[in-house]
């Protein structure tokens, strides 16, 4: 059985991201890590395996040279090897394109189960499990708090706001995990070296089929138009309290009329 | 008029406020319409129809809630393309943005999530969205397809223009491949009696400072006398102090209420990335350098368990 699962290399959420003069997030110069979100999805996997599932586990990326510490972070976690799709054309991609190029390499790496994090800690959209499972036409298995595989089936504990439900789809089928779904390890030192001795394969537009016209900020269906930092949420005053502290809270909500 | 379609979500059988924001949003694009999956029942008819929804469309389908996601996309492209839209609005959350991003996928068209505003621009509407943990301000526009946005509740605020809406059932087909993710077991959760934490207009928070699960019926207490909803930090959350649908934060809901009391939270930044589009912000914490500090409007260093009793006591009195 294969598993791939997808990960991204984004900014570390405390560094101070800018947008450079193609209104394009400027990735060269904040430091990167895997997303915290994809941890999940690696742990999942790997667990799967450790709990018998008979499977090698893939990673797969996309995304600028830097993209690769991602790959070695999520191998030292676990897993067998890792594909990374890095084409200069990708640079302006939109999550329609993102998703066009990752389908054509699941569909080349082939796959029974696809694991992916909920969201990306930098776009934070959410839409890519989805936007996949609609190409590759597999089930899409989403938002799992809880996972298991059994006979050819794969189970979650989806948590939705207003109900707890129970999805079930047959293999080959997409699955995003949540941060409920269980703690992610840490890489032991010695794992961290077995992670650097796996492979790693670099795929471009031209070994998966795909026209460069189609991605990268030409083939875009969305743009940015414009980016501006946000000024910084200035402090108020700041009181201690001495006693009358809720009457100074309640004189506040009154003027502000929230009272 | 090109029509702009909203799609619809309802709780307990009513029509959800962040549904009659997007109405309120779609009116300043073109004709505002609503898709409602399931029957459109009269009363649902008539709060679209105040809220200025020309036409309501009904796809009903017993497959809708069958599987998960899929079928309600093939629902959601069925009325696109028989309506041609000049945008289609949808509620940002879990459900919603699977929807509308299939829905792209289908269409070719372009998506952006999580606005925070949209308004009509030149070659399609304008979507403000709020970045990188809230550090960044972004414009964007849809260049190809039909603009698919999500928007986040609390975006705009509903408005009461009254009309009499055109109810339209449309039929649709569920694919073949939209019949894969079987709904095995729902169990609804149960009800909190109070607003809906996305939509809610105070939100009233706990952090690890609360020191216990007991202390949140503080907020429990202070939330009911503001008529205001409860919510916790992931350290809270984590702690089991209070359940996880109520977590903030990057990992959690996003919110943007009137007013956000932080109590016992610290602010770490996965945190203020879901709260600080609030409009005020009170925070109470014993430690003087707590980050939540530098993006609160009113801050107080001090104990929650002495000044949210007197706070409760406080705003009872005030209210009576």
């Amino acid at each position: 059985m294969k598993i791939v699962v997808l990960v991204k290399h984004a900014p570390d959420p405390s560094a101070t991201v800018r947008y450079a003069d193609d209104l394009t997030v400027d990735r060269a110069s904040v430091d990167g890590h895997l997303s915290e979100l994809d941890e999940y999805a690696v742990e999942q996997a790997v667990s799967l395996v450790e709990k018998g599932l008979p499977a090698t586990v893939t990673y797969l990326t996309m995304g600028p040279e830097g993209a690769v510490d991602g790959l070695r972070k999520a191998l030292a976690m676990g897993g067998d090897d890792a594909v990374h799709i890095s084409d200069e054309a990708l640079h302006g991609s939109d999550s329609l394109s993102t998703s066009l190029v990752l389908s054509k390499a699941l569909e080349r790496i082939g796959f029974d189960l696809v694991v992916c994090g909920m969201a990306s800690t930098d776009g934070e959209m959410s839409v890519l499990p989805a936007m996949l499972a609609d190409r590759l036409g597999v089930p899409q298995v989403t938002f799992a708090s809880a996972l298991s595989v059994d006979n050819g089936a794969v189970t979650i504990r989806r948590d939705a706001d207003s109900a707890v439900e129970e999805v079930v789809a047959t293999l080959p089928a997409l699955v995003s995990v949540t941060d409920q779904s269980g703690e992610a390890r840490y890489p032991s030192f010695k794992s961290i070296i077995a992670g650097r001795k796996k492979p790693v394969t670099t795929w471009t537009l031209a070994d998966l089929g795909v026209e460069p016209a189609l991605v990268g900020a030409a083939g875009a269906a969305s743009v940015v138009r414009s980016a501006a930092p946000k000024p910084p949420r200035g402090s108020g005053e700041v009181i201690v309290d001495d006693g009358q502290a809720a009457t100074q809270i309640a004189d506040f909500l009154v003027a502000q009329k929230l009272l | 008029m090109a029509e702009v379609l909203a799609l619809v979500e309802r709780t307990d059988g009513s029509v959800r406020k962040a549904s009659l924001e997007l109405l309120a949003l779609a009116r300043r694009l073109g004709e505002p319409a609503a898709v409602v999956y399931g029957p459109a029942e009269d009363a649902v008819v008539k709060t679209l129809g105040d809220h200025g929804a020309t036409r309501v469309y009904s796809v009903d389908h017993p497959e809708l809630a069958e599987f998960l996601v899929a079928p309600k996309a093939d629902a959601l492209v069925t009325v696109i393309r028989r309506t041609t839209p000049a945008a289609v609005l949808v509620t940002a959350g879990r459900e919603g943005t699977e929807v509308a991003a299939r829905a792209a996928v289908r269409l070719d068209s372009g998506i952006i999530t999580n606005a925070v505003d949209v308004t009509a621009g030149d070659g399609g509407p304008l979507v403000t969205q709020s970045v990188f943990s809230g550090t960044w301000t972004t414009q964007s526009q849809v260049v190809r397809g039909t603009p698919i946005i999500t928007v986040r509740p609390n975006a705009a605020a509903p408005e009461v223009v009254p009309v009499e809406p055109v109810v339209e059932s449309v039929p649709v087909e569920i694919a073949e491949t939209s019949r894969a993710s079987r709904i095995a077991n729902h169990v609804p959760k149960t009800g909190t009696g109070r607003p809906d934490l996305a939509d809610a207009a105070v939100v009233i928070s706990g952090g690890r400072g609360m020191g216990s699960a007991e202390a949140f019926g503080l907020l429990e207490e202070l939330a009911d006398a503001m008529g205001g909803a409860v919510a916790a930090s992931r350290a809270a959350t984590d702690l089991g102090w209070y359940g996880h649908d109520f977590q903030i934060g990057q990992t959690g809901k996003t919110v943007a209420p009137q007013l956000y009391l932080a109590s016992g939270i610290s602010g770490a930044i996965q945190h203020r990335a879901g709260m600080q589009g609030s409009r005020t912000i009170v925070a109470i914490n014993k430690d003087p350098n707590a980050p939540i500090f530098g993006i609160a409007d009113l801050g107080v260093v001090g104990d929650a368990h002495t000044v949210l009793p007197a706070l409760i006591a406080e705003v009872q009195r005030r209210k009576a």
